[in-house]
């Protein structure tokens, strides 16, 4: 086991771990946010660089600090590490650069976004950034695209953190869509106008941060806070049937994967149970998904636990 | 694919470790786009693809990343001026107007003759022998309007690659 | 003139292999199969060569970080994506004398234990690397390339791979990640090539100017090398010059010459063109902090300049620059600052490979900001503001890239702010341009 210690918070950790994992063992308020890692994910993380940390010694064999900051995601834990992450201004100052960053070329359109609500690039700009830009240049723009019968590309908002990407080729056999271009032109895309088929694909929509990839059989229904999520199962031959139902009354109006506290689907399931199920009689509805207390979903108090601890993360 | 430029893919392929074939994939890239017309085509890609036993996406993303790849189809001679920092000391933005209004085009736009295509590249390490241009797989340096003319009317008279292959031993 | 190391006897025929071996090239293949490996790479530790690629990471030292242990094979790959504007020497080197290349390339690679290795080129370069193919196909034929060379037990085979038009892949893992077919994205570090490299396999990637210098080591031993030059600036350096001088080129020097002579001596630079007045030196390649006059020729403290890593850095980012690449670019009294600044920054815009944010959206934002002040349409603000951009990428990003795109920016601002202040206020640019 290594010792690690983490805004003054010391604990042991197996060989191995990130400085993002170890954090994150702290609770979800204590560690780096994540736009582009995803734990499940090969090969995930150090793209969005929001989860930078400073290293302030870097082992007891090398107690140096590390002069730049350091992706906590793709960084692996010392023996003796000392890590500044809501302590240290510097962190918090880069984390507010690379936010607005990250925004320049946003659409804002959250109005009209069916990810406002659960969307990972509202709670960072709401949690990490600042009020205003300088940007006054104008924004990327690319026309939306449908990529299948089930799935909306709204490239405008994709950040590029490949997750989707890293879905594609690591739960499904032929991966059809991927990053084309380069800079700050790359976009996600199939090339050819390609339908994405797979089975699996639906896990695309849950991985993605931001409103880049919708459920088209839910667009525009509701918004995610007037909807009441139910957790439910099935027995599915493909998948763990284990999922959220997003209810209006009776009515399933979506259906995503169940995520934990960092806002990771557990398990990913098939497109049979996300779009083709949505009647309640195959559904065992186990009871009311808990929430974070501070999400906009539990505005409207459906199974809102005051005990809950965690902050300011998506719906789980 | 003919079946000669198979082999050569072999021979390709033959340069990377066992199982390492997709190493080879922009030297094949470049083959394929000179047969093809200068540009790569998604049925060539998809064609290479197979040979390289993947995805065609994962050509996608290679051909969209490199600025050397073309998608659409281009003129018989693609000119490319050297627009960088450099070159532009010396005169690479008199050059490049000088092709515009000697061909009538603007950038990436191709001559209605079909024989040229204008694009500013990035710098082509030519620096010192700058204002520069790229045809082809030859480099055409130390341009002035009345070189560049004299390089045009090569190009007209289908002997401007004959006389650089034969100058670099190609 | 001092001592020729990469350019000797350049007059000569020496593209052929006939021509290279009449003047003793490839010798030192013969005496490094004499050598036990760990000599070699102790004396290339003691010659001090720098990474001449633009990091100056002294050569030996990361020689000496291979992992020999991981019983995987090792790659030795020649980084010669030669791309930073004002850069051009490595190509100068390959397209006349070949055989140097790929006789470094050959000691190198016994001295590390590499048995396969690549020459990862431009893709612009074509006809250059063709030539290379050539030069190689002739090594094979006499014997210095393939199975038992010369007798040694010592098996080697080396490609030429080309990339296809892309500056990133200079970046060492973003040009292994291009070597393995893939988009040129660089890798988070750690872990580093030495360990995981090529094929995930322990890799040295080094720059053609650094490996071509080897054999001049092996041959007169590292004590040799290092009493040219002056302190760690070790050996002679190929510089590119270009720009607004009376003879653009490639020349090789001894680390320690004054710029000013550089500049002004008949022998290098011959001067400023059509006699005009010198303004202003980016010394190694557009990613390093531009210098105005005064400060190219004379430190901070008064000091000559000189060609050497340590005498450039002089002043760090406040008054000093970087010997980089040695892409040499002079510019006469007549240029726009601003324009040419936002010409670099066009460049990076360009040329960012997107993985990471800072740098996918900075660089973007830098080049628009530079474009409405050139063009008129900046106001005071925008000044601090491409400085703020610049310092919101440095330091965030996988690569070095990033930081690299912000420099030629901060720079110009620092020492030119006149000229972007004129911008501003004329509503225009005030030269002709």
């Amino acid at each position: 086991m290594l010792k690690v210690t983490i805004d003054h918070h010391t604990l042991e950790v197996p060989e191995g771990t990130t400085i993002l994992q170890a954090a994150r063992m702290l609770g979800p308020d204590k560690a780096p946010p994540a736009m582009c890692y995803y734990s499940t994910l090969e090969e995930s993380g150090g793209k969005c660089r929001t989860c930078l940390v400073k290293i302030e010694k870097n082992s007891d064999q090398e107690p140096r600090p590390i002069p730049k900051l350091a992706a906590s995601c793709r960084t692996l834990v010392q023996d003796g590490m000392v890590v500044a992450n809501q302590s240290s201004e510097e962190v918090i100052n880069a984390r507010k650069d690379v936010v607005e960053l990250l925004l320049i070329n946003h659409p804002l359109d959250c109005p009209v976004c069916d990810q406002a609500g659960e969307c990972d690039l509202q709670d960072l700009a709401f949690e990490h950034g600042v009020a205003t830009t300088d940007y006054q240049e104008d924004r990327r723009r690319f026309e939306p695209q449908d990529i299948g019968d089930l799935i909306k590309l709204h490239m405008n908002r994709c950040i590029l953190c490949y997750r989707c990407v890293f879905v594609a080729d690591q739960l499904t056999d032929k991966r059809v869509h991927g990053i084309l271009g380069r800079g700050d032109a790359a976009e996600i895309g199939t090339y050819i106008q390609n339908a994405i088929t797979n089975d699996f694909s639906g896990n695309m929509i849950d991985v993605c941060p931001v409103g880049a990839l919708t459920d088209k059989t839910f667009r525009f229904k509701s918004r995610v806070w007037f909807t009441k999520p139910m957790n439910a199962h099935r027995d599915c031959a493909q998948c763990c049937g284990n999922v959220v139902l997003w209810m209006k009354g009776n009515e399933i109006l979506r259906v995503s994967a169940r995520q934990n506290a960092f806002g990771e689907v557990e398990e990913f399931i098939c497109n049979g149970c996300r779009f083709d199920s949505k009647s309640t009689e195959k559904w065992t509805i186990e009871g009311p998904t808990k929430i974070s207390r501070h999400s906009v979903i539990s505005q409207n108090h459906y199974a809102a636990n005051p005990h809950t601890p965690w902050k300011g993360l998506p719906p789980c | 694919m003919r079946p000669e430029l198979l082999q050569t893919f072999d021979e390709l392929v033959a340069c990377y470790p066992e199982g390492k074939e997709k190493s080879a994939i922009l030297p094949i890239l470049h083959l394929v786009q000179k047969e093809n017309d200068g540009y790569l085509s998604v049925a060539v890609m998809d064609e290479v693809a197979a040979y390289l036993k993947i995805q065609p996406i994962e050509v996608y993303e290679v051909a969209t990343f490199y600025t050397m790849f073309k998608l659409k189809p281009t003129g018989k001679y693609v000119l490319e001026v050297c627009q960088t920092g450099p070159c532009c000391l010396v005169g690479a933005d008199g050059i490049i107007a000088h092709l515009q209004n000697t061909l009538g085009i603007g950038m990436n736009e191709t001559s209605a003759d079909g024989l040229f295509t204008l694009r500013g590249v990035e710098c082509l390490a030519a620096c010192g022998t700058a204002p520069v241009m790229q045809v082809g797989d030859y480099y055409c340096e130390n341009l002035t309007p009345a070189t560049t003319d004299a390089l045009l009317t090569e190009m007209r008279d289908g002997t401007f690659f004959a006389r650089m292959e034969r100058e670099n031993g190609d | 003139m001092g001592i020729k190391i990469l350019l000797q006897d350049l007059d000569q025929d020496i593209f052929s292999i006939e021509g290279y071996r009449a003047k003793g090239g490839y010798e030192s293949v013969r005496k490094a199969f004499s050598m036990p490996q760990d000599d070699i790479i102790e004396e290339v530790k003691k010659s001090g060569l720098r990474g001449r690629g633009g990091a100056s990471f002294p050569t030996g030292l990361k020689w000496s970080f291979l992992d020999r242990k991981s019983g995987k094979p090792r790659y030795y790959v020649c980084n010669a994506d030669e791309s930073e504007p004002g850069t051009f020497k490595d190509r100068f080197l390959m397209e006349k004398i070949p055989h140097r290349l790929i006789e470094g390339m050959i000691v190198s690679s016994y001295a590390l234990g590499a048995h396969k290795s690549y020459i990862y080129i431009r893709g612009e370069l074509m006809w250059i690397a063709n030539r290379l193919k050539r030069a190689i196909a002739e090594a094979y034929r006499d014997g210095f390339l393939g199975q038992n060379i010369l007798g040694s037990g010592y098996d080697l085979d080396l490609y030429v791979h080309p990339g296809a038009g892309a500056y990133i892949c200079g970046e060492e893992t973003a040009l292994l990640e291009s070597l393995e077919g893939k988009r040129g994205n660089p890798r988070m570090k750690p872990p580093f090539s030495a360990t995981v490299g090529l094929y995930g396999c322990p890799t040295v990637v080094n720059n053609v100017e650094s490996i071509a210098s080897i054999p001049w080591i092996v041959m007169n031993g590292g004590d040799a090398y290092a009493q040219i030059g002056i302190g760690k600036s070790t050996g002679t350096k190929l510089i590119s010059a270009c720009g607004h001088i009376n003879n653009p080129g490639t020349y090789e020097i001894d680390l320690g010459m004054t710029v000013e002579e550089f500049i002004y001596s008949d022998a290098y630079c011959g001067g400023i063109k059509d006699g005009k007045e010198l303004k202003a030196v980016i010394p190694g390649g557009s990613s390093v902090p531009i210098l105005p006059k005064s400060l190219i020729l004379k430190t901070a403290a008064g000091e000559p300049r000189l060609m050497t890593y340590e005498s450039l850095m002089e002043g760090g980012f406040e008054t000093g620059s970087m010997l980089g690449s040695g892409g040499f670019i002079v510019m006469d009294e007549t240029t726009c600052i601003v324009r040419n600044t936002w010409n670099f920054a066009r460049f990076y815009h360009h040329e960012s490979c997107g993985q990471c944010s800072p740098c996918r959206e900075g660089t973007g934002w830098i080049e628009k900001v530079l474009h409405r002040i050139e063009h008129g349409h900046g106001q005071s603000k925008d000044i601090d503001l491409i400085v703020d951009i610049a310092r919101k990428m440095e330091g965030k990003t996988i690569c070095s890239f990033g930081d690299a795109a912000g420099w030629p920016v901060a720079s110009a601002v620092r020492h030119f702010r006149d000229e972007f202040e004129a911008h501003v206020n004329q509503k225009g640019c005030p030269f002709s341009c």
